[in-house]
């Protein structure tokens, strides 16, 4: 018998993305949930069709081929719930990260405080700041206000006055932002999202309810020192869902079959990150990467925070203007196997840009991809490291915490040719340290996760322990500094069996220790030179139970940060190498 | 129905645009109306000038007197140096119009005023006949023609003769192939790696230029040039498709349209029109293409293949493997290089199919 939690039986949810919207079916499987299959179809919210129903339809229809099950009705439309004679799904939910770009304007007091705090807030969803307005930035009122009009924004996120602080300074953005909004034509007007002083709710609702459709969170700076970004990410997920279904054709369909199951893609695996975070059982944080067509979404967790932050002009799609307007090329050509010349690197971004969802067919197109993927996790990790965690912030070398576990996913890390590539990709963009797991999302399903424990949280929790997600290896990333070749670790193995091997792991290396997939093994690590392994400081070692993931144990030996050479024949000839190793 | 990417490339067709200003605004075309290129079809304030005035603060009194004071109502139309409010005091002091516009509100000691801005001008951007109007917006033009359209643009857009520089699909343009008796014309021109192209053309001046293909490093000086450039195969050294290659040179000195925008990715994309005598047999603009099947006209996206035309012979039953090292759905075509039929197989998600 089925306990309590599990009554809603089979469910599906729908991923809809850029270029793919994918379709997934968890059902329960001997009294647990199983990830059972997916169909996937390209979105369809473009031209010629304009519709996103027909890309969520011919999902389904695939995965009806997939499975034999019959899930659609003969009107076409999805059978909701599951008929005795075993048609149809029992609940469905979906998370969204497709869709024109939503233009933001975010108001604060202070650049460096409250409007900072309104910007953060913006890019925990899929979100671009078209202009920024503090009350010190010199501009006029009627400035702000033209400012406002020339963007015609889809949101205006307004923050600033501390609790029980000043009203008057917050009121003249106020004006500003309902004069704004009192000027604009009927059908243009945004929508506003006020998470200030909360004194003054009852002026915001005065100045602007009847204008426009206002939301107010909790102030996301209620002291100086205090910043409570996520307070407000529940009304920013809902406004973003309001904002696409004005925007996409058939989504508000989508959003009564979902009955109201539907949320952005990175709220639902920030959702999936945090609840990670909240049964570890270690003192590390957990870390989540999903690189995706629209965004790079980063999210790091431990038991009680949850940090988010979603980066539009990183996604593996993105326009290569916002590209390079973030990076150089001389960034992504330095992770690059082979030498490709800087420009046909950016004559490659350029082709690219205008075809989603066209794939590489040779090993230089591939190469340069898989650079840019690292270069996406670099720019992510670098930018967002001092806010998740601030001690990085006066670590010269920028070095990532310890994290356990950290979980890869997006079709752009998926889709690599094999897992040593993907595994590869991964070390070299985020660099862990000292000893971690990393977990691939190789079903594309940790959203989807994160959407279905609105429903259950036994849900998430049962295909979590399914082998629906790759544990790729267990990672030990030894931070110091030494001369290549010299030995920086000794490492003994020992097997469930009684056997026992013995490593001398060189620095500038990566190696792998074959520990069978699922199997546990012993591994004694003594560090040399002071290296630090996470046991304590530099130079501690000890004992650690690892279990085997699809490439054993991986030793990364090539230090933190990871300096590549700078020679460009001996860089390529050291990746090639490592590749090499992982890629077998 | 699935959503497959194509491209317009046909030596006659009807082709139609919808063309919308992005917030309301005033249409300035009836249904039926024959427009040109330049025809401007609706108009709108896009970037308005408003000037909030602190009456109770210009004649130093308080905002209940500065009510009463106003001269002005909401609405209003006024002049530069029109009376807003005021006379107050013994010095009879006025607050008037910074500039000539329209009262928005007036009251609370402040008076918000809009100043006259000339507005954006929706433009046809090609010739033809309106078939709708969208209220407030715009409207649907339609026209029988030649079109091709490219991979990227630098937004601009003109009306002009088509000349020629181009002998070969390969050809590569230089600066010596362009001179002052161009004065006016648009160019097709090969291949273009030398910013001395740009310049060459910006000083004679060209009206136009259509080039097969661009080092992207040229991108930043392209954009700044006066007049609409379009590539039409993308960066790097790339031949022009035996098909729009065909298109275009059977429509030298024809009067054509070229519109450099384009809004990536998988958006608006750059075009050059040719208007043409129509049939009234042409079928509907954009036919649903809802899958890839053997005997379609496609066009490859991606390298080694990149910008080469042909027609599908087989759809592969299984995914392959590509030197990439991806298995990916694929489709045997068949392309003719160096005048003979060469057959290539390609990944599907690289095609896009030629309408």
């Amino acid at each position: 018998m089925l306990p309590p939690a599990v009554k809603a039986d089979s469910l599906i949810t729908l991923d809809i993305g850029t270029t793919a919207t994918r379709a997934h079916l968890f059902d329960v499987v001997n009294e647990r949930y199983r990830f059972i299959a997916s169909g996937i179809a390209p979105t369809t919210i473009g031209p010629p069709i304009n519709d996103v129903r027909e890309g969520i339809l011919n999902a389904l229809a695939q995965l009806q081929d997939t499975t034999q099950r019959t899930l659609l009705g003969n009107n076409g439309g999805i059978i909701i719930p599951s008929q005795p004679d075993g048609t149809g799904v029992d609940a469905l939910a979906a998370t969204l990260s497709a869709g024109p770009e939503i233009k933001v304007v975010a108001l604060g007091l202070l650049e460096n405080v409250s409007l900072e705090s309104a910007v953060n807030l913006a890019k925990t969803t899929y979100t671009s700041i078209s202009e920024t307005i503090s009350i010190n930035d010199r501009r006029k009122q009627d400035q702000r206000i033209d400012t406002i009009l020339r963007v015609r924004p889809n949101l205006i996120i307004m923050a600033g006055g501390i609790d029980g602080g000043a009203e008057r300074t917050p009121k003249k953005l106020l004006e500003a932002v309902s004069l704004a909004c009192y000027l604009m034509p009927g059908d243009t007007h945004p929508q506003v999202l006020y998470a200030g002083n909360k004194d003054i709710h009852k002026d915001v609702k005065e100045a602007l309810e009847n204008l426009v459709e206002l939301d107010i969170a909790p102030n996301i700076h209620p002291s100086l020192n205090t910043e409570h970004i996520m307070s407000a990410h529940p009304q920013i997920s809902k406004i973003y869902t309001q904002i696409r279904s004005q925007q996409l054709y058939g989504l508000s369909d989508v959003k009564s079959w979902t009955d109201d199951h539907l949320e952005p893609g990175a709220t639902a695996f920030a959702r999936i990150i945090h609840f990670l975070g909240q049964v570890n059982s270690t003192d590390k944080g957990v870390l989540g990467i999903d690189i995706g067509a629209s965004a790079l979404t980063l999210a790091a967790a431990n038991t009680d925070d949850l940090f988010l932050r979603v980066y539009t002009e990183l996604g593996f799609d993105a326009p290569t203007e916002h590209l390079l307007a973030n990076l150089t090329i001389e960034k992504i050509a330095r992770w690059l196997p082979i030498d490709i010349s800087h420009a046909k690197i950016r004559d490659y971004l350029y082709n690219k840009a205008p075809h989603p969802g066209s794939r590489p067919s040779t090993t230089e197109e591939m190469f340069i991809e898989q650079a840019l993927i690292r270069q996406h996790m670099r720019s992510a990790l670098k930018s967002a490291l001092p806010k998740f965690h601030p001690q990085a912030a006066n670590n010269p070398q920028m070095l990532m915490p310890a994290f356990e576990p950290i979980m890869i996913a997006g079709q752009a890390l998926t889709n690599a040719p094999s897992l040593g590539q993907t595994l590869l990709m991964a070390l070299d963009g985020i660099q862990p340290t000292g000893i971690t797991t990393m977990v691939l999302d190789q079903n594309n399903i940790a959203a989807s996760l994160g959407v279905a424990s609105t429903f259950s949280p036994l849900i998430s929790v049962q295909i979590l322990e399914s082998n629906a997600f790759i544990n790729l290896g267990t990672i030990i990333s030894p931070v110091g500094y030494a001369h290549p070749g010299n030995s920086i670790l000794r490492v003994t193995t020992k097997f469930s069996n009684g056997a026992e091997t013995h490593n001398d792991i060189e620095y500038g290396t990566i190696s792998l220790i074959t520990v069978p997939q699922g199997q546990s093994a012993t591994l004694q690590l003594r560090p040399l030179h002071r290296f630090d392994v996470g046991m304590g400081g530099p130079g501690r070692g000890g004992k650690v139970q690892v279990v085997g993931g699809a490439l054993g144990v991986v030793i990364d030996a090539r230090g933190r940060p990871l300096e590549l050479p700078s020679d460009g024949n001996r860089r390529r000839k050291a990746i090639r190498r490592w590749l090499r190793v992982l890629d077998g | 129905m699935m959503s497959i990417p194509t491209v317009e490339i046909s030596s006659l067709t009807k082709i139609s645009r919808r063309r919308e200003l992005p917030i309301p605004g005033k249409v300035l075309v009836r249904q039926g109306l024959d427009v040109e290129a330049h025809t401007v079809i609706a108009e709108a304030v896009l970037e308005p000038e408003h000037i909030l005035i602190d009456v109770a603060r210009g004649l130093n009194i308080s905002v209940q007197q500065a009510d009463k004071a106003m001269q002005r109502s909401d609405g209003e139309m006024i002049n530069k140096g029109d009376i807003l409010a005021g006379p107050i005091g013994m010095t009879r002091r006025v607050v008037r119009a910074p500039k000539a516009g329209k009262i928005i509100v007036a009251g609370e000691g402040q008076v918000l005023m809009e100043a006259d801005n000339p507005p954006h001008q929706l433009l046809a951007e090609l010739p033809g006949l309106v078939t709708a109007l969208i209220p407030n917006r715009g409207a649907i033009i339609e026209t029988t023609g030649a079109i091709v359209q490219g991979l990227w643009g630098n937004g601009k857009m003109v009306s002009g003769l088509l000349h020629t520089k181009l002998q070969k699909p390969g050809d590569i343009l230089n600066e010596d192939q362009l001179d002052v008796s161009q004065r006016g014309v648009i160019i097709l021109g090969g291949h273009c790696s030398d910013a001395k192209v740009l310049q060459k053309a910006a000083e004679i001046p060209l009206k136009g230029l259509i080039i097969t293909s661009m080092t992207s490093n040229l991108i930043p000086l392209a954009e700044k040039m006066s007049f609409p450039i379009i590539v039409l195969e993308g960066f790097g050294k790339r031949r022009l498709n035996t098909i729009s290659y065909n298109i275009l040179m059977g429509n030298i000195n024809r009067e054509i349209v070229i519109n450099a925008k384009s809004d990536s990715p998988g958006g608006t994309r750059p075009e050059i029109i040719i208007p043409l005598q129509g049939s009234s047999e042409l079928t509907d603009p954009l036919p649903d293409i809802d899958a890839f099947i053997p005997g379609q006209l496609v066009r490859v996206t991606r390298e080694p293949y990149a910008a080469q035309t042909g027609t599908i012979v087989t759809i592969l039953h299984q995914p392959i493997a590509f030197p990439s090292g991806l298995f990916l759905p694929a489709a045997n075509i068949t392309v003719t290089k160096n005048e003979e039929q060469e057959q290539i197989t390609v990944p599907l998600p690289n095609l896009e199919v030629i309408v």
